[in-house]
């Protein structure tokens, strides 16, 4: 497993796409940082970043690159390996190598301009993302053959997951408005991991406004140690959830 | 020219002559201060020694000065009020005084002053009494550097640090007031100043102001209160250079405008309230060179104000900048500095060519549906406030600053 995981890993660092990311959120955060004389102004810039581009790299990226390696795919299958491990593998590499992408393009520049709590948690929301797109990304390629259209229902999630879910939520804030909503938006909340993250990061950055009525619900539950473990466990059951599946069908699938 | 001199020196020296000093406590003193002040009359002074002294209610019916030495203690073991002031130009200087009864029917306070003028209260420090400093009909009277400190943590179980009541040309000053229901608390209170007060840690309001006009409050500081600074009912009110600090809650403000009108708001420093300004019902008020730093919401002002002035302010690192309720606008916001503004400054006068529109349609929305709050900073909310900067729907037309400034204003 550990060779697989080293191929996938040289062959993702030799494509340089991988490295052209971590540039890209090298030089995105530098600027941040000090273009902006106002420090949580950059911290602003930095979550979007991260629940904006982290999700529409990892996904597009992972997606295309599993289409990419079929042939190695089959090579390994061929071999006396059993399939969970092949897929698996694929998944750390992947992962492994876009994590080292964020840790060095945004949680590097964090921890230099921002060191805090906050930086910790922006940190860990990235890494997050990082591994829960990854793993949805693989869900969509293992249940479509064809390339165009698994890359189409990957920008299709990322568009749900960054657009469309708040646009529904929204909707159904205005819908039920007479209704008591505040506990509600907490679960509904936990159904979109990029929200998790925000809401999370939020209640350090903008924890003046926060503190008012609704933000008050919210603090008690995801400002709580408790709150954060159970938002983390939720985190983690995105990532494994997808990965669990997608292996499954990987095992089955007929290449 | 000599002469008159001469006489006014003799009748002041003779005067003087009649006063004398009586001492309590120490080796030569008297024991009691009820027994010193029972020796004494107008003008005398009476000096207490270190010593705990359980009294009870200690009742000053003659102008004289109480000075302690080294902070005598006046313990009124959970039952009196400690000092009562019912004469004219009486000075109370460097006492400790503890436990005070607790009585919402007499509010006691540890010291109290009835119906008086030109009294002074100095240097004193107060822990674990009801009400702190209470004034009822003081006319003139000066409140001065004193401690108060109360423990209590329940509302109904705690009195108010300075209590003002129908008084006039008050000065409190230089006191720091932690703990009480109200750290200070005026009603009916007219031509006062406070000044460099910090009053920080109480249960409700750090100043609560009611019915009190042309009073003038500068430089003092509040922090951490649990509803902020509430300033109702009053006209004529200065309030300059303050410092309005961590007031956090739905109802926490850090200042609190309610139906006030031809007031002057100047040189403030707003930092880390819910709210740094709340406004209902004001008219009149000139906001000046004040700064909004990292609260939640700047200001909120409702429709209900008219006539409001917002000029040369600072707003930085605010979560939203202004918010309403309604779209009707009776007031003017011009040259302030906003860090949100994105606009341009073509002729290089130091002053946006595009009008600011501090109102986000996302406030709006959250004002009127609180539980929108968990979409903040989602993509979809800048998305729609994009589109309203372009083409205004909900938020209100008339709300905007007209002349924004490129740089910050002080």
């Amino acid at each position: 497993m550990k060779k697989i995981i080293k191929y996938v890993l040289v062959d993702i660092i030799q494509n340089r796409i991988v490295l052209i990311y971590t540039l890209f959120l090298l030089v995105t955060s530098f600027s941040v940082f000090s273009l902006e004389d106002n420090s949580s102004k950059g911290l602003l810039s930095m979550l979007n970043v991260s629940i904006l581009i982290v999700p529409l790299v990892s996904l597009v990226f992972s997606t295309i690159y599993v289409y990419n390696s079929a042939e190695f795919l089959e090579l390994l299958v061929s071999q006396p390996l059993p399939r969970k491990k092949i897929w698996l593998s694929l998944y750390t590499g992947l992962t492994a190598a876009l994590m080292l992408a964020f840790l060095v393009g945004v949680g590097i520049p964090l921890f230099v301009y921002e060191p805090g709590l906050t930086a910790v948690l922006m940190t860990m929301s990235g890494l997050f993302l990082t591994a829960i797109f990854v793993a949805i990304a693989l869900l969509a390629s293992v249940k479509t053959r064809d390339k165009a259209k698994g890359i189409g229902i990957a920008i299709l999630l990322w568009l749900y997951f960054s657009i469309l879910f708040d646009g529904l939520v929204l909707f159904l804030l205005f819908q039920f408005a007479d209704y008591p909503l505040e506990k509600w938006m907490v679960g509904i909340s936990s159904l979109n991991p990029v929200d998790l993250t925000r809401v999370m990061v939020l209640l350090q950055l903008d924890i003046s406004a926060m503190m008012g009525y609704t933000g008050a619900v919210f603090k008690d539950f995801f400002g709580t140690d408790l709150g954060r473990i159970i938002t983390g466990l939720f985190l983690l059951a995105w990532a494994i959830i997808p990965l669990w599946i997608s292996t499954r069908l990987f095992h089955k699938k007929d290449l | 020219m000599m002469k008159s001199w001469i006489i006014i020196a003799t009748i002041f020296f003779w005067l003087n002559g009649y006063s004398k000093t009586i001492t309590v406590g120490g080796k030569n003193g008297i024991s009691t201060i009820k027994q010193a002040i029972q020796f004494s009359s107008d003008g005398d002074t009476i000096i207490v020694h270190p010593g705990r002294y359980r009294e009870g209610n200690i009742v000053i019916n003659k102008s004289i000065v109480l000075k302690g030495i080294k902070l005598p203690v006046l313990d009124g073991q959970h039952k009196f009020e400690l000092i009562s002031i019912k004469a004219n130009a009486v000075v109370v200087d460097g006492f400790k005084i503890i436990h005070s009864g607790v009585s919402s029917m007499e509010d006691m306070g540890g010291i109290k002053i009835y119906d008086c003028r030109d009294v002074v209260i100095q240097n004193n420090v107060l822990e674990d009494t009801f009400f702190g400093i209470y004034t009822q009909f003081g006319k003139n009277c000066s409140i001065l550097n004193n401690q108060l400190t109360a423990i209590s943590k329940e509302e109904q179980q705690s009195g108010n640090g300075i209590h003002c009541w129908k008084s006039d040309s008050m000065r409190i000053i230089g006191n720091t007031i932690t703990g009480h229901r109200d750290g200070i608390y005026f009603e009916f209170v007219t031509h006062s100043i406070i000044w460099r007060n910090y009053s920080h840690g109480n249960i409700r309001y750090g100043l609560h102001f009611m019915f009190s006009n042309d009073d003038a409050y500068v430089s003092n500081q509040f922090k951490g209160n649990g509803a902020g600074v509430a300033v109702m009912f009053s006209h004529g009110v200065k309030m300059f250079s303050n410092r309005f600090e961590d007031n956090w809650g739905d109802a926490a403000y850090g200042l609190l405008l309610k139906e006030i009108s031809d007031s002057y708001i100047e040189a403030n420093v707003f930092v880390k309230n819910t709210s740094g300004i709340y406004m209902e019902g004001a008219s009149r008020v000139h906001l000046f060179k004040n700064l909004f730093e990292n609260n939640g919401w700047a200001m909120k002002i409702q429709a209900s104000c008219m006539d409001i002035q917002v000029e040369k302010n600072n707003f930085l690192g605010n979560s939203f900048d202004v918010s309403t309720n309604g779209s009707l606008v009776l007031n003017s916001f011009n040259g302030n500095f906003w860090d949100k503004y994105e606009g341009y400054d073509l002729n290089k006068d130091k002053i946006g060519d595009l009008p600011y529109r501090p109102v986000s349609m996302y406030s709006m929305i959250v004002e009127k549906n609180p539980p929108a709050m968990l979409l903040f900073r989602s993509f979809i909310t800048s998305l729609l406030d994009k589109t309203e900067k372009i083409l205004p729907s909900i938020t209100p037309e008339g709300l905007k600053d007209n002349f924004p400034l490129m740089k910050k204003a002080f």
